[in-house]
């Protein structure tokens, strides 16, 4: 039965990936040269595709590899598959939490894991600024540290501070929107 | 998808609060599957018990869902499409404004002392050179120290909680 199949391979993969898609890699890795299913290149072909669109690279690979394996059925057992060990985790994860909401230890680790998460995010947004904002192979002296910045995406950026400062109730879908255009515009 | 969630959930509906936020992306991190994915799970269980977990889940992976089934059927070599990168380049350079602005909503609400300001540049700092460090330490073991460190030295009146 292809469908059971799908699905718990995908199972596996999401019980283990612990910390965001790309943890799943190695295992779609080792999915794919024991199952067949999809190739290496594809693996790379789908970072270059979730990258790029919405959506985790976990999930897309799930929806990629059932949907060529078994149609549009498979791609539903497959990402169901990759998506249910998280559902239940955060499922008895949260019962737990409601049991010990007032509880002093509780709240202290989450003082504690607060400004870790806040960290953790500030780290993944240094690390688009270095994809998006900075050509660090411009570099060749510390007089060229000028022109390791990219002009035009500092200036975008700024537009788009200034635009979400001037439209609070703005959402941020019309940002990002505006940032596409100017991105084929301007040939980023 | 944290400014996003930022400003669907506590700012326009006021689902949760920023604290809530902040507290479940920790948790999503240390829990397997994508960390968004997990944000939108313990959202929706918080909201509207299991059902809502499962309906918000449903939600977050059926648009990637969608997109990724057209990509196949109809775009052979989507992401190599000249427009398609220079719209993906724009969208990265939104995508940094937005999470920062997030960080900064989210900062005073989580770094309010000395000891969580510490612990921010300790994690951040490991963060950003745990490819120069002799060992990789996971994402969840930071958060795991992070939790003990706050039950060991924080306490809740400078919480101001």
């Amino acid at each position: 039965m292809i469908y059971l199949r799908l699905f718990f391979e995908f199972f596996k993969t999401g019980l283990f990936a612990v910390g965001g898609g790309l943890a799943t890699l190695p295992f779609l890795y080792e999915m794919g040269s024991k199952t067949g299913w999809f190739s290496a290149a594809d693996v790379a072909d789908m970072i270059a595709v979730s990258e790029s669109t919405p959506g985790a690279i976990g999930i897309n690979m799930a929806t990629f590899a059932g949907y060529k394996t078994a149609g549009i059925a498979g791609g539903v057992c497959a990402t169901l598959g990759l998506a249910a060990p998280s559902i239940i985790i955060i499922l008895i994860v949260a019962k737990f939490l409601e049991r010990f909401r007032d509880n002093k230890y509780v709240n202290r680790a989450f003082l504690g894991l607060r400004p870790a998460s806040i960290a953790m995010i500030t780290a993944a947004g240094l690390n688009v600024v270095k994809i998006a904002m900075v050509d660090l192979s411009a570099y060749s002296g510390i007089e060229t540290i000028p022109q390791i910045f990219i002009l035009k995406a500092w200036i975008l950026a700024a537009v788009i501070v200034i635009i979400s400062l001037k439209f609070k109730k703005l959402h941020p879908i019309v940002l990002i929107a505006l940032s596409a255009a100017a991105g084929i515009l301007f040939k980023f | 998808m944290l400014p996003l969630l930022q400003r669907e959930l506590t700012e326009k509906r006021a689902w949760i609060s920023e604290e809530e936020l902040t507290d479940y992306y920790a948790i999503g991190q240390c829990t397997p599957g994508p960390i968004a994915m997990n944000v939108s799970t313990f959202i929706g269980n918080r909201l509207a018990g299991i059902p809502g977990a499962l309906a918000a889940t449903m939600g977050f992976i059926s648009a990637p869902f969608l997109i990724i089934i057209i990509i196949s059927v109809f775009l052979q070599n989507f992401a190599s499409i000249a427009a398609v990168q220079h719209a993906f380049a724009g969208i990265r350079v939104c995508v940094c404004v937005l999470i920062f602005q997030a960080i900064l909503k989210l900062w005073k609400k989580s770094v309010v002392d000395i000891k969580s300001l510490i612990l921010y540049i300790v994690i951040l700092v490991l963060n950003l050179f745990s490819k120069v460090l002799p060992v990789s330490i996971p994402a969840a073991v930071l958060v795991l120290c992070a939790g003990i460190f706050g039950i060991l030295f924080c306490r809740e009146k400078e919480g101001g909680k």
